[in-house]
């Protein structure tokens, strides 16, 4: 065999030792909104100390999050959809929710305004304003956390968005990330989680329009997928990071993630109803 | 240890057709040990299928083609072929012949010596490190000629070997053959060349459109050709096809 | 935008930790695949190349075809395959460098196999006769071509990591994009771009340009030079 093939074949072999070897993580499917807040790049750190446990985050919209469990294919699910993650327990699926903590949406706009919302404190009152004046709105269009809340809103804004949109209302099918890039490059409106805003670098002329009505709240929460249904579910690794995240240790964690000064998540495991 | 002399090689009533058309047409033929024979005859006369065919590398479509001995299969080959031009592997001259041992069975040491011996004969000793790619087109006809001939088999079979050689390289190629016919090689060489059939050849196996239609000692077969298109070929008057 | 070129620029001036680690790993697993698929796929090729068959002429054109097999596509079968719902699943390999390697193997395995047999052929068609004169067998064959057209057999390699190095659509969905794990050049780039956060994925663009651009040049020096020396 030609040296340089031998060479490629020790590679590969050596490439592939550390995936053989034997290592403590579980999978978590959770969202992008919350992977690219930090979050997780924050917190994880001091439970694999505590634990020696990897976890391993795949980020993916709320949907397909919950679709992945579904298959078995991560041990922990950890999403902001409560009637999506109701539904995944009704199935079967997962053992019990844990509300874990809060983040809150941000109506965010350009600074010309055309549809006149600044300063408000009503979001439905603010998007009424935007489709009386046309004005641009991107929305995720992803099945995600982030777009069913926004449809939720149009609902109890009085508006049928299916039926009454129109070419100002853009439904991209994107995550956040390329969502607000969208919006940027138009100048539209957008509904966006606050951590993603605060990390996003390419602003252009988008600023916070609306922002602390109860409304605009969004939770999240914790469950271990069922290892009855799924046999291969990690299920002591998993229910180990369950426990953490809700323990008074791993919410101070959660609280004390800053960006620029300002808290993102506010914990609230100690509200079951939530 | 039986005499495993593979001569004489038996031709009976063989022909050879593709594509439609008939290229060798009923040729009954005894190659026996000794005299070099000459295929002599024009081009598309058929002589490149008929050294192929009593190689082995075509099988007649009807007739047969026979040795006395039949090859045994595994030991080393008794009968080999020179092509017109020669198809080198991407390694020296020495790999080249040394490859053509390998196949063959050949053992180390035995076998560096028999490629060192080969590459000698053929005068190619200097080159032997050498790319065999990069070598002159003479050149790599000796090392064909040194390939071929390092297993001493019983009969060398060489295809137009100098056709596609200058004069000085085709000098040195028959000189080389030469050699292997004074040391015993049964030499079946085929060409249209009339000056070299006279130098290297003993008899002359005369075709004309795929048939045999003369054999004789190469003397008498330039002085009294018997048939038509013998005469008409020496003289340089037959036509191309 | 320049602003963030020169900071992108630092991040490899200094080889920042974080840079470095997502490229080792980009190299090692489309190294692996590439090693794998050679491994597997040239001596296809030259099997394919020599032997004669039934269905020969079939197997050519689907293996032809199959070199335009879309990364994601890939992606999407490999995953199949090693989610925990399929025949696979009970290995826990998704979501791992191993399914990132399995992936590109497959992605790479037919252009390797299918440049191979070409050039295998190509070569077959002028050795043929000399080699069964010299009472060479069809495996020997192979095996002497194989070796014979090994530097047209290097290009091809380097095609395939080339392709392997520079796709996206399968490692997303085997690897899954972890932090730490399984994030590579490609996806790396896509995440930071989605962000809107461009100085390291413009970075990871710049080196993976510099790969690919190495792995061209490699290919055209070795031909080149082989050439010349060996002819």
């Amino acid at each position: 065999m030609d040296l340089r093939k031998r060479l490629l074949l020790l590679a590969a072999l050596a490439a592939a030792l550390p995936a053989i070897a034997q290592e403590k993580f579980i999978v978590v499917a959770s969202t992008t909104s919350t992977e690219q807040s930090g979050l997780f790049g924050h917190i994880l750190p001091a439970f694999q100390k505590k634990t020696g446990i990897q976890v391993r985050v795949v980020a993916l919209g709320t949907g397909q999050a919950l679709d992945l469990a579904r298959r078995g294919d991560a041990d922990v699910v950890f999403v902001h959809a409560r009637s999506a993650e109701q539904k995944f327990l009704a199935e079967g699926h997962g053992v019990k929710r844990f509300p874990v903590m809060y983040n809150d949406f941000v109506l965010i706009g350009p600074k010309s305004d055309p549809a006149k919302v600044a300063g408000g404190k009503d979001i439905l009152d603010a998007l009424k304003k935007i489709k009386s004046a046309s004005a641009p709105f991107v929305s995720r269009g992803d099945r995600s956390g982030t777009h069913i809340a926004e449809l939720d809103l149009w609902t109890l804004a009085g508006i049928d968005i299916a039926k009454e949109k129109g070419p100002w209302y853009k439904d991209t099918g994107q995550g956040m990330g390329p969502a607000l890039n969208t919006a940027s490059a138009m100048n539209g409106y957008i509904l966006s989680d606050r951590g993603t805003w605060i990390s996003f670098k390419n602003r252009g002329d988008l600023v916070i329009e609306v922002e602390g009505d109860a409304r605009l709240f969004n939770q999240y929460g914790v469950m271990l997928v069922n290892p009855e249904k799924h046999p291969n579910v990690k299920k002591d690794l998993g229910q180990a990071f369950v426990d953490w995240v809700i323990s008074p240790e791993g919410q101070k964690a959660i609280a004390e993630y800053k960006i620029g000064g300002e808290q993102l998540f506010f914990p609230n495991a100690n509200q079951p109803g939530a | 240890m039986s005499n495993g002399a593979i001569l004489p090689l038996h031709l009976d009533d063989v022909s050879f057709a593709a594509g439609g058309r008939t290229i060798i047409e009923r040729i009954s033929l005894e190659i026996e040990a000794g005299p070099s024979t000459i295929i002599l005859g024009a081009n598309g006369a058929g002589k490149s299928v008929l050294m192929r065919l009593m190689h082995g590398l075509l099988a007649p479509t009807s007739g047969r083609i026979g040795w006395t001995a039949s090859e045994q299969p595994g030991a080393p080959r008794k009968q080999a072929l020179v092509f017109q031009r020669p198809v080198m592997l991407r390694r020296s001259a020495h790999a080249n012949v040394a490859y053509a041992l390998k196949v063959a069975g050949v053992g180390e040491p035995r076998r560096g010596e028999l490629v060192r011996e080969a590459l000698e004969s053929v005068g190619l000793a200097h080159l032997a490190r050498r790319p065999a790619r990069v070598l002159s087109g003479g050149e790599q006809q000796r090392l064909a000629l040194a390939r071929a001939w390092a297993l001493h088999p019983e009969v060398l079979f060489l295809d137009e070997p100098t056709a596609s050689l200058d004069p000085s390289a085709t000098r040195e190629i028959e000189s080389v053959i030469r050699a292997f016919d004074a040391a015993g090689t049964k030499i079946v060489m085929a060409t249209h060349n009339l000056g070299q059939a006279r130098r290297l050849g003993d008899e002359i196996v005369f075709l004309d459109r795929g048939r045999l239609v003369e054999r004789a000692p190469v003397d008498e077969f330039f002085s009294k050709p018997q048939s038509a298109q013998a005469a008409a070929f020496i003289k340089g008057e037959l036509p191309w096809t | 935008m320049t602003e963030a070129l020169t900071t992108a620029l630092g991040l490899l001036v200094t080889l920042d930790p974080k840079l470095v680690e997502i490229v080792l790993l980009s190299l090692s697993v489309s190294l692996s695949a590439v090693g794998i698929a050679a491994l597997l796929g040239l001596p296809l090729g030259a099997a394919i190349a020599v032997g004669r068959f039934p269905g020969r002429q079939t197997l050519i054109v689907i293996l032809n075809a199959l070199m335009g097999l879309p990364p994601v596509v890939v992606g999407l079968i490999v995953y199949l395959l090693l989610s925990r719902a399929g025949p696979l699943g009970s290995f826990g390999i998704l979501f791992t460098p191993a399914a990132m390697v399995i992936a590109q193997t497959v992605l790479i395995l037919p252009i390797i196999a299918a440049l191979s047999r070409q050039a295998i052929e190509d070569a077959w068609r002028e050795y043929e006769e000399q080699l069964r004169s010299l009472g060479a067998g069809r495996a020997d064959a192979a095996l002497t071509l194989l070796w014979d057209t090994r530097f047209s057999l290097l290009t091809t390699i380097l095609a395939g990591f080339g392709r392997a190095a520079a796709e996206v659509g399968a490692v997303m969905i085997v690897g899954g994009n972890i932090d730490g794990v399984t994030r590579v050049m490609t996806t790396t780039i896509a995440l930071e771009t989605s962000k809107g956060d461009l100085p390291l994925a413009l970075g990871l663009g710049i080196i993976l340009i510099a790969i690919i651009v190495a792995v061209n040049a490699a290919a055209y020096l070795t031909k080149e030079l082989a050439q010349r020396r060996y002819g």
